[in-house]
């Protein structure tokens, strides 16, 4: 056993991080990568569209119980939270935003952490707030491996401080290494994820 | 090791989850069995963390003998919310090729099925009074949880959302001015009380009641995503025997008929929005 998905939560300049990570990853890339970056509610899929057109591997808006599959990024869309359920199909939810935010990437990392316990990978990028951080400390609990964004190299690094504040992550990662990181990680791991039992 | 008791509880966790959906359907007759299982529970861990109590199990007992219980629970897991207006491209695109179509009709129903307060059934009375077909239409909106219907049936809203509203009215293709449909009062707004005049609301779960005969159009918004796909599919199932041919269905930006059983009954008159109309049968 690998593992099977990566969650990555952004705000504040996710845009520009999400493309420095995504565009150093390989179009067969073997793992599903779930998203949640704060967004306007009234915005269209621009964000998708960008970093479809930037980058190797294919990046799309998540669409309702569609399976989160390999070489594939999914975006929460606008004014929507992302879930995953235990059979790594897709929900979607508007209820209530959590802390100002929907999507909100505590929703996120809590469904998949649920979903993939050890499996998961869950990353926390630049933000001006705390977001993402309860759910990076759930990832952790469940075994899943944490990264921090280091958030000297942050556009805004509240949100990377506090997920750093909340558990004791496993790396705390310059932006522009975080692609190569996962690179290693999931070349090592997946098919073959020896340390554990 | 705190740790291992994360993934040990996992298990146990989404056992309990069972036993209580099925507490609450074989007392209650309320059917939660088929729903999304990663919403389900989301809500039921943040009641959990909200009351007194140290586990499902608990919770279970709970509702068994507290029927006020039970009420919150409904609250919990019914996501009540909505806006007027709600996809303002939604009510544009039904004004530019459902109305034309139901214009040709002498008498038209519509169904909103899972209406909560009720501000996406007054934004269609609104859209269908500009369009001058409201006289001769019958709505009909329902919901499961009784306490959203009797709001629904209040009009009354609060008055920090009309700046939304407003906006979005005017997105959707509306006519004349949004300030024309409600009164202001303190800190709410009161609707037009004309546009309730062919609103019935009315307590139904489609999980668990029947058909609702000879819609012209049904509109199901931001429901279906709390269901899983085969509950899905048996509530497309009520649409379809709901509908008469050609009747039109409305479902939710992010939802759609393409992974059910029923696409290929029904024409696709916009895929982007969501808005489907069914075959005729032979
Ligand atoms: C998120 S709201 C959607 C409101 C509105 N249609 C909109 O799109 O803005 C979901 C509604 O579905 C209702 N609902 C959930 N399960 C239901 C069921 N089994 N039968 C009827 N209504 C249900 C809830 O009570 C809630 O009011």
């Amino acid at each position: 056993m690998g593992y099977r998905a990566i969650v990555i939560g952004s705000s504040t300049g996710g845009m520009e991080a999400l493309r420095i990570i995504l565009e150093v990853l390989p179009k067969d890339f073997p793992v599903p990568i779930l998203v949640a970056q704060h967004i306007s509610s009234h915005s269209d899929n621009y964000l998708a569209k960008f970093l479809d057109n930037v980058c190797k591997v294919s990046v799309k808006e998540a669409e309702e119980k569609e399976k989160a599959s390999p070489g594939q990024v999914y975006l929460a869309p606008p004014n929507y939270h992302l879930l995953v359920e235990q059979d790594g199909l897709i929900s979607l939810s508007v209820e209530a935003r959590v802390s100002y935010a929907r999507p909100s990437i505590d929703v996120l990392f809590e469904s998949a952490a649920e979903a993939y316990n050890r499996d998961l990978i869950g990353i926390v990028l630049t933000g001006a707030n705390s977001d993402g951080s309860r759910g990076l400390k759930k990832i952790k609990e469940c075994h899943g491996l944490t990264i921090v964004q280091d958030p000297n190299t942050a556009l805004a690094e509240a949100m990377p401080r506090a997920a750093i504040g909340a558990t004791k992550v496993d790396y705390i990662t310059p932006l522009t290494e975080i692609g190569q990181l996962l690179n290693k990680i999931i070349k090592g791991k997946s098919g073959d994820k020896s340390g554990y039992e | 090791m705190i740790h291992d008791r994360c993934l040990n509880n996992l298990e146990n966790e989404d056992l309990e989850i069972r036993f209580l959906l099925e507490a609450i359907f074989l007392k209650y007759g309320y059917d939660f069995r088929d729903y999304s299982k990663a919403h389900m529970k989301r809500r039921i861990m943040h009641r959990l963390s909200l009351s007194e109590l140290n586990s499902i199990s608990q919770m279970q007992h709970q509702v068994l003998y507290d029927r006020v219980f039970l009420e919150t629970l409904l609250n919990d897991f019914s996501i009540n919310v909505t806006e007027m207006f709600r996809d303002p491209p939604f009510y544009k695109t039904f004004r530019q090729e459902v109305v034309p179509v139901l214009k040709t009709y002498p008498f038209i129903k519509v169904w909103h099925a899972g209406c909560s307060s009720g501000e996406e059934v007054y934004s269609m009375a609104i859209l269908l009074k500009e369009e001058g077909l409201y006289e001769r239409t019958q709505i009909y909106a329902t919901d499961f949880n009784v306490e959203v219907l009797e709001k629904a049936q209040q009009a009354i809203y609060p008055i920090d959302d009309i700046k939304d509203y407003t906006y979005n009215y005017q997105k959707s293709g509306g006519l004349t001015s949004f300030a024309d449909y409600y009164i202001a009062r303190y800190d709410s707004v009161i609707l037009d009380h004309t546009l309730k005049k062919k609103i019935i609301f009315a307590d139904h779960n489609l999980v668990t009641d029947g058909v609702f005969g000879e819609m012209h159009v049904i509109i199901c918004r931001n429901v279906l995503i709390y269901f899983n796909k085969e509950l899905q599919n048996k509530v497309f199932k009520l649409f379809y025997e709901s509908l008469r041919n050609g009747g039109f269905l409305g479902v939710g930006t992010k939802e759609s008929l393409r992974f059910s059983d029923y696409m290929e009954k029904f024409d696709t008159i916009s895929e982007n929005l969501k808005i489907y109309q069914k075959k005729f049968e032979a």
